[in-house]
């Protein structure tokens, strides 16, 4: 197999963008994407979106954008797995330069999550429909059942909880793409209304319209469209059972651990080469779960570390210096894509007041519902 | 709004608490044609509706159909049998929802889809 490397990416803004439709917001982060890589034709593009049909009344979605980047002819098609359906696009784009089929692949993801009221019901879609939300959880609420039984046994209070939105908030002052480029405080966290107890409105991800893109292609010739091409070194995939109560252990997101697993395996790393993660915090509590799930802290110690600064700039890993899902926003199917846009502008030093330094590999990861799936991309500066 | 199928096969399992029991030991609510580690031999059994809180929330912001009885409870069950389930609790003071406090299963009214859709019914669960 062919190695594969990112050569260009695009941003739009994160946040409510009022005046764009699924297709403007896609353009835009892919035509960005195509002038950074300077290239002007693809030869195959991958859109991934969670839910294009009840977000915006649109399916069909490869071959509507395929048509309005100037690309109509390509094969395209729409990769969905949840919200880790971005980084599942990416990863069919992977594997299908990797085989030798195509050479210039763009990968997009897009949500446009503004545009309907009830944007709840449409995110507990990645639940078992007939048998989690039927009976009325939420996605927060099977967040807060992690919550509670990791508090309980590990004796892990509100406030330390607080700690990872206030460091994601944090980093995403220095994100000229985040939705919430501000600070928040202590008290805003235990103060800001309850959601699914102890979970309030600061330890959730956003509502989010957004689109992101890269463009990939073989190692091989990555270096005719940039200096600085971020190869894959690792990717690693993985399901588990989509209802939360199928889960052996309500604390641990078995699909995380073996995603992690195989792209450590596949980039012959370990988690001490891994200098910065962007990872799927699309709750407080979920940040804790995969930073354990990937290996930089055992079980039951990875809030307490988080409080104590671990998990920042001078820490033992940097997690989320995009401000993660919780600060930079969370369109959906756009975040898989988005963390890696942030891990090839850190590896490439473009990553601004935000930079990284001394940056030995990255990664991100990517997940689906309550962790019913999960992908981690392990990559590093050529 | 989908069609009242849709809701009447799901009935053995919501109104009568019809499930299966595997040979591995797993028991699984709704029906399933292979465990999760592989296994097809499994015989039927009725839960008797007795089980005890893994975890629970008290959900403040729900979606559009459970707006009108927010807030509400929703625990993550494992019934005496074995089987894993999430339902809402009813008729129970929120301070005595607790991990590992003991619940019944009733059948009971779950949501209405919309002014012109089938009501809908199910379990929820008690602390007794």
């Amino acid at each position: 197999m062919r190695e594969v490397a990112i050569i260009g990416v695009g941003l739009t803004k994160f946040g409510e963008l009022w005046d764009q439709n699924i297709r403007d917001m896609f353009a835009e982060a892919a035509l960005k994407a195509m002038a950074d890589a300077k290239v002007d034709k693809i030869d195959s593009l991958y859109v991934g979106a969670m839910s294009g049909g009840l977000y915006a009344y649109q399916e069909h979605l490869g071959s509507l954008m395929a048509d309005y980047i100037g690309q109509a002819g390509v094969p395209a098609a729409r990769v969905e797995s949840a919200c880790s359906s971005g980084a599942q696009a990416a990863r069919m784009a992977y594997y299908e330069i990797a085989s030798g089929a195509s050479d210039i692949v763009l990968v997009g993801g897009v949500e446009k999550m503004w545009d309907v009221d009830d944007g709840t019901f449409v995110l507990a879609t990645a639940a078992d429909q007939e048998y989690e939300a039927y009976n009325g959880v939420t996605f927060p609420g099977l967040y807060a059942m992690m919550a509670q039984v990791y508090m309980q046994r590990y004796g892990l209070t509100r406030e330390e909880l607080a700690a990872v939105p206030i460091k994601s908030h944090k980093h995403a002052v220095h994100n000229p793409y985040a939705q919430y480029p501000f600070e928040i405080d202590l008290k805003a966290v235990l103060s800001a209304a309850p959601v699914a107890d102890p979970l309030r409105l600061l330890d959730c991800s956003p509502i989010t319209d957004g689109a992101a893109a890269i463009i990939m292609a073989p190692l091989e010739i990555a270096k005719n469209f940039t200096d600085k091409p971020v190869k894959i070194k690792g990717i690693g995939a993985a399901t588990g059972p989509i209802a939360l109560h199928d889960h052996k252990d309500l604390t641990r997101l078995d699909a995380v651990r073996l995603s992690a697993e195989r792209a450590y395996k596949a980039a012959g790393a370990s988690p001490s080469d891994i200098s910065f993660v962007e990872v799927h915090d699309c709750f407080s509590i979920a940040e804790i779960l995969v930073a354990e799930e990937l290996g930089f802290f055992d079980y039951g110690t990875a809030g307490k570390a988080i409080a104590e600064g671990q998990a920042t700039y001078g820490g033992k890993v940097v997690i989320n210096p995009s401000g993660g899902l919780k600060a930079k926003g969370h369109p959906v199917g756009a975040t898989g894509v988005a963390q890696l846009i942030e891990a090839t502008l850190q590896l490439q030093g473009r990553a601004g007041k935000r930079q990284i330094e001394n940056i030995k590999l990255g990664m991100t990861q990517n997940m689906g519902g309550s962790g019913g799936s999960s992908v981690v991309n392990i990559l590093e500066a050529i | 709004m989908a069609n009242s199928q849709r809701y009447t096969r799901e009935i053995p399992h919501r109104f009568r608490l019809e499930a299966q029991k595997f040979e591995d030991g797993f028991v699984s609510l709704p029906n399933r044609y292979i465990s999760p580690s592989g296994c097809k031999n499994f015989e039927k059994i009725t839960l008797s509706g007795k089980g005890k809180i893994l975890s629970y929330t008290i959900i403040s912001t729900p979606s559009d159909q459970f707006k009108l009885i927010k807030p509400f409870p929703v625990a993550i069950i494992e019934t005496e049998e074995g089987a894993r389930l999430t339902a809402m609790i009813t008729d129970t003071p929120f301070e005595k929802v607790k991990i590992g406090a003991n619940v019944e299963l009733v059948f009971r009214k779950i949501m209405e889809e919309g002014h012109s859709g089938i009501i809908n019914y199910g379990y929820k669960a008690i602390v007794i």
